[in-house]
């Protein structure tokens, strides 16, 4: 009889896998912490230009977007393939801008109207012609902070 | 004997609970890595506001034009992209008071003091078929150059790099080095 006998009838344990949703969670938080919402349905193709003197959005809740670009392909066949203005859902023209930022305006606190940040996301490929029409517009609704959206260049 | 122990509860469906829970917030999240570059507009001019009041000296100007097939123009010559910083710098800061290059101002700047502050101006016009791409590769160089400038500037007074600064001292470097880009009433440039 010694101590050491291996028992024949020996069974690889199971492995515990209650941690498994331990890490899970990890994972999940790190997405919800790092991650914001979508807010709308991209109906335009953007790629943004690239760019290395960048600066990061300071308050997302501030940024109204306004994103310039040809549709994408489901919409193509309606609205052909030149570039286009999205503003929320849909597409929309220079002159619905004022609007759009009249209600963006609403939906902020008083406080916070005069921080109000205009976002343009604009594909490389688009023309300067759409981009004057809409800067023209912020001019005269006076929403003059804007940001041209680009990619960081390593 | 007559303690029951209570079965311990399958814990191996809650990882799939959690799976659910992190493609649902996968899918309707975006990653939040916004960058750009950041521009203030000039207000619309009033009505009745004339147009002259706005002009600058000459050699306080220089004009950068991007036409139609993205070509540039700077001080009144053509230039390639990658030449356009040094112009740009050497316009802004006139190591040499050259009397062609922008005129300085002596300037009190709050908790620093005099300082000579450039009154130059850059002036980007471009046309409406200038491609976006070549837009944003333009003001990046003008930023960049004022970025250096203004790193210069905070080595020279406090031995740091512009943006290892506490907050206000990169208000005075701003101040002392601001950024004066406007970006102009749109222009037919270069039209073919």
């Amino acid at each position: 009889m010694s101590k050491f006998r291996k028992s024949d009838d020996r069974e690889v344990p199971g492995i515990s896998s209650g941690s498994l949703s331990d890490i899970v969670f990890m994972l999940l938080f790190f997405f919800m912490v790092t991650t914001q919402m979508r807010e709308t349905e991209n109906k335009v193709m953007v790629k943004l230009p690239e760019a290395t003197e960048v600066v990061k959005l300071e308050r997302k809740d501030l940024a109204s977007y306004i994103n310039i670009g040809p549709p994408t392909r489901t919409y193509q066949a309606q609205y052909g393939t030149d570039a286009r203005i999205q503003l929320n859902d849909s597409f929309k023209t220079t002159t619905d801008i004022r609007d759009f930022i009249a209600a963006e305006r609403d939906a902020m606190s008083e406080g916070d109207r005069s921080f109000m940040q205009v976002v343009i996301k604009a594909d490389q490929d688009v023309r300067m012609g759409i981009i004057t029409d809409v800067k023209q517009e912020l001019r005269r609704c006076s929403a003059l902070k804007i940001m041209y959206q680009a990619r960081k260049a390593e | 004997m007559g303690k029951k122990k209570t079965p311990a509860i399958n814990s191996s469906s809650t990882a799939d609970i959690a799976f659910l829970l992190l493609c649902y917030f996968l899918m309707t999240t975006t990653m939040g890595s916004q960058t750009g570059l950041s521009r203030r507009l000039p207000p619309m001019p009033e009505k009745d506001q004339k147009v002259e009041d706005t002009k600058v000296n000459r050699r306080n100007i220089i004009i950068v034009r991007i036409n139609s097939a993205d070509r540039l123009m700077a001080g009144g010559e053509p230039i390639d992209v990658t030449f356009l910083k040094e112009k740009v710098k050497e316009f802004l800061s006139n190591p040499y008071d050259d009397p062609n290059l922008p005129e300085k101002e002596i300037k009190e700047i709050e908790g620093f003091g005099a300082c000579p502050v450039s009154k130059g101006v850059i002036s980007l016009q471009n046309d409406r078929g200038t491609s976006y791409s070549a837009y944003i590769a333009v003001q990046n160089e003008l930023v960049k150059a004022i970025n250096e400038l203004r790193d210069e500037f905070s080595t020279r007074t406090y031995g740091k790099k512009f943006l290892q600064l506490p907050e206000d001292k990169q208000e005075i470097v701003k101040k002392a080095v601001p950024q004066n880009i406007s970006e102009a009433e749109p222009k037919e440039v270069g039209k073919k």
